[in-house]
């Protein structure tokens, strides 16, 4: 075990992985400089320049091109800087990606990994701070990848790349320093769906995923000095997700909060609410909730900014009244 | 068929090669035939989605196509059952496929929006306008990954040249010099409008042009000029001369799709193209080369008779079950296993 920052993490995966696998190749602007946050720093030195390719700002065109790469064999790992510009390539990852397996009658493999850093990271305002990992779920033929930490991130990273289907794999920006445990093992992946538990508890299920995961286990500590077991799950993967976890700990805790970053109207907290109080009721000891932001825009100014976070105390507090039975 | 009219003769010092012409010839009639049986199955009730027909462009899927090797990539549009015959895909698959049977080329789950033949080197018609553009970049960017002599074709309609992924597909492969030849098949129409009346400048080949991207304009109902064309812009594209574009204008005989009346035509003006209907024109080359005109109307029988074998059969044929709904959608969490 290595002690690693979360970009770290994911740098070393994808070398390893490239390494491991000549068909592996990664494109997005700015590549060759390390990419914007540096999650690329010193690959071009190792890969050169036609594995890891610098694009034009061309977000359809670089998941376009991802996808016809992907037909004729090659492995593409797609940068799109920002969750919010990939956007700009919504057809290309919803109606071709996604979409190909299918339609051509299992003719087509499209084994690309999306990289789209979600998240708030501070007052970067309306067009660079969602999280959007909700609308992925939605799409079938996609794989929806969200970590919380280094080891997950890089286990996780490994599974997308070696996966033959496409996979949107969500890094938080206000993750990227976080440091944490990282097995030294280059084969260490990480199984789609498969969630992790944080925090072991009696009271309380509280299910996340992504930088709200952190959120989560520090309103769970508050609640463990009050006397409240909250037990956190971190599902790690949208789609597919581990609801047996989640029905295995809400069969111990017979309560469910769900809670994360993303704006709670549509969000994959909803999904994951209505499975269990459908499938779980009987378990349910108390109304399952969510939490999340408010319909709301995300703004510049940091006042603004934190009116539509969801925070440990918001998450302490839901978790309070479910156990009071409020 | 009609007659074509007297202008139409080989132009003066073209060398013709009359077994190529012969084989053009029999491949438009093929492409015609499909397309006339894919109508009849509409009108009968066994093809069950929209048909974009390509009946009057066939020379441009005969004279382009015909010029790749079985290795090269195509990629086409919702107008592309020309295009994925002339790659080499099997008729009777492609009717399955139409009439949404098991046995189709996309075991039935595409339909003629989708149809693809990737044994042939055909990736897809696509269901979007220009969304086969970047793909086709990307496909030919995997090629020089792999390296080998493989070239991609592009096909879309004069309506994509509007849309993004023209702009940035092209640039994409003009600056990674990538092996693709794009032909704009230009049938003067986007759905119902015609495209020029919305289309900003001199159009398709001076968009590339302004790209650095070479390009050459053709009479797409002429398939030997367009074969001359697609021939010199492709043994570039070979050697490594990065992308190409060839504008092939033509026109399409029939509605935009089976339900289209096109009443937004002028008659005289649909008159006029069907006097230079691309595989009349062959015909009348070839009668005036001295081929008799009982074996050219054997062809056309020949033709027909291929496609109402295939449709019989394929109207025998089993449709798929209802399972293959929920499979080639994911391996891990797949609807077969996690439905919601
Ligand atoms: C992105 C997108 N917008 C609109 C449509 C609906 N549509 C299907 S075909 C077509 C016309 C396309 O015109 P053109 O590219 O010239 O091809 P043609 O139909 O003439 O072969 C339109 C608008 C679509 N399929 N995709």
């Amino acid at each position: 075990m290595a002690q690693m920052s979360y970009l770290d993490a994911v740098r070393t995966a994808l070398a390893q992985e490239m390494r491991r696998d000549p068909a592996v190749w990664a494109v997005g602007e700015d590549l060759g400089r390390g990419g914007v946050f540096g999650q690329y720093r010193g690959l071009v030195e190792e890969f050169g320049p036609a594995r890891i390719c610098d694009a034009p700002i061309s977000e359809a065109a670089i998941l376009g091109v991802a996808v016809g790469a992907a037909m004729l064999g090659t492995r593409p790992v797609v940068e799109m800087r920002f969750a919010d510009f990939a956007l700009c390539a919504m057809d290309e990852l919803v109606n071709q990606a996604a979409k190909a397996r299918f339609m051509f009658g299992g003719q087509a493999r499209v084994p690309i990994v999306v990289r789209e850093p979600i998240g708030m990271w501070r007052s970067s305002a309306a067009q660079h701070s969602q999280s959007l990992e909700a609308w992925y779920a939605h799409v079938p033929g996609l794989i929806v990848a969200c970590p919380a930490t280094p080891a997950d991130a890089a286990g996780l990273l490994r599974t997308a790349i070696r996966s033959d289907d496409p996979v949107v794999f969500m890094e938080h920006k206000n993750l990227w320093g976080l440091e944490g445990e990282m097995p030294d093992d280059p084969d260490h992946c990480i199984k789609f769906g498969a969630a992790r538990r944080v925090r072991a508890g009696r009271d309380v299920t509280i299910v996340s995923w992504s930088a709200q995961v952190h959120v989560c286990a520090a309103a769970a500590e508050t609640l463990a000095a009050e006397g409240i077991a909250a037990e956190v799950i971190d599902l790690r993967t949208l789609w597919p997700w581990d609801r047996a976890a989640v029905f295995a700990s809400v069969g111990r805790t017979g309560r469910l909060l769900v809670a994360h970053e993303a704006v709670a109207v549509g969000g994959f907290g909803a999904e994951v609410a209505a499975t269990v109080a459908e499938q779980r009721a009987a378990a349910l000891r108390a109304p399952v909730r969510r939490l999340g932001a408010p319909r709301a825009l995300i703004g510049y100014a940091p006042p603004v900014e934190d009116a539509v976070r969801v925070t440990a105390p918001m998450i302490a507090a839901a978790a309070r009244a479910m156990v009071a039975g409020q | 068929m009609e007659r074509p009219h007297a202008a139409a003769g080989v132009p003066a010092g073209r060398n013709l090669d009359l077994g190529r012409l012969r084989a053009h010839h029999r491949l438009m009639l093929r492409i015609r035939a499909l397309e006339e049986t894919a109508l009849r199955g509409l009108a009968e009730k066994q093809v069950f989605g929209a048909i974009h027909p390509s009946i009057g462009q066939e020379a441009v899927a005969a004279g382009v196509v015909a010029q790749l090797l079985r290795d090269d990539i195509l990629l086409s549009t919702h107008r592309g059952h020309g295009h994925t015959l002339a790659k080499g895909a099997s008729a009777g698959a492609m009717l399955m496929e139409l009439l949404g049977r098991a046995g189709g080329v996309c075991g039935g789950k595409g339909g003629s929006m989708h149809i693809a033949d990737f044994g042939v080197g055909m990736l897809g018609a696509n269901g979007v306008v220009a969304a086969n553009i970047v793909i086709a970049a990307g496909a030919a960017h995997a090629i020089r990954l792999q390296g080998g002599a493989r070239i991609v074709c592009c096909l879309f309609g004069d309506g994509a040249i509007n849309r993004g992924p023209f702009l940035e597909g092209l640039n994409w492969a003009a600056a990674f010099r990538l092996p693709v030849l794009f032909v704009c098949e230009d049938n003067g129409f986007a759905a119902t409008t015609r495209a020029a009346a919305l289309t900003a400048g001199p159009g398709a080949s001076a968009r590339a042009r302004a790209l650095g991207v070479p390009a050459e304009e053709v009479d797409g109902n002429d398939v030997l000029a367009v074969e001359a064309a697609a021939a010199a812009l492709i043994a570039a594209v070979r050697g490594g001369g990065g992308p190409r574009l060839l504008h092939a204008r033509t026109y399409r005989l029939t509605g935009h799709t089976a339900a289209d009346a096109a009443a937004y035509r002028p008659a005289d003006e649909v008159a006029a193209a069907r006097a230079r209907d691309p595989i009349a024109l062959a015909a009348a080359w070839l009668a005036e080369a001295g081929v008799p005109e009982a074996e050219i109307a054997a062809d056309r029988a020949a033709a027909a008779a291929e496609m109402a074998a295939a449709y019989d059969a394929a109207c025998a044929a089993p449709f798929p079950d209802a399972a293959a709904a929920f499979r080639d959608v994911q391996d891990i969490g797949s609807p077969a296993e996690m439905p919601f």
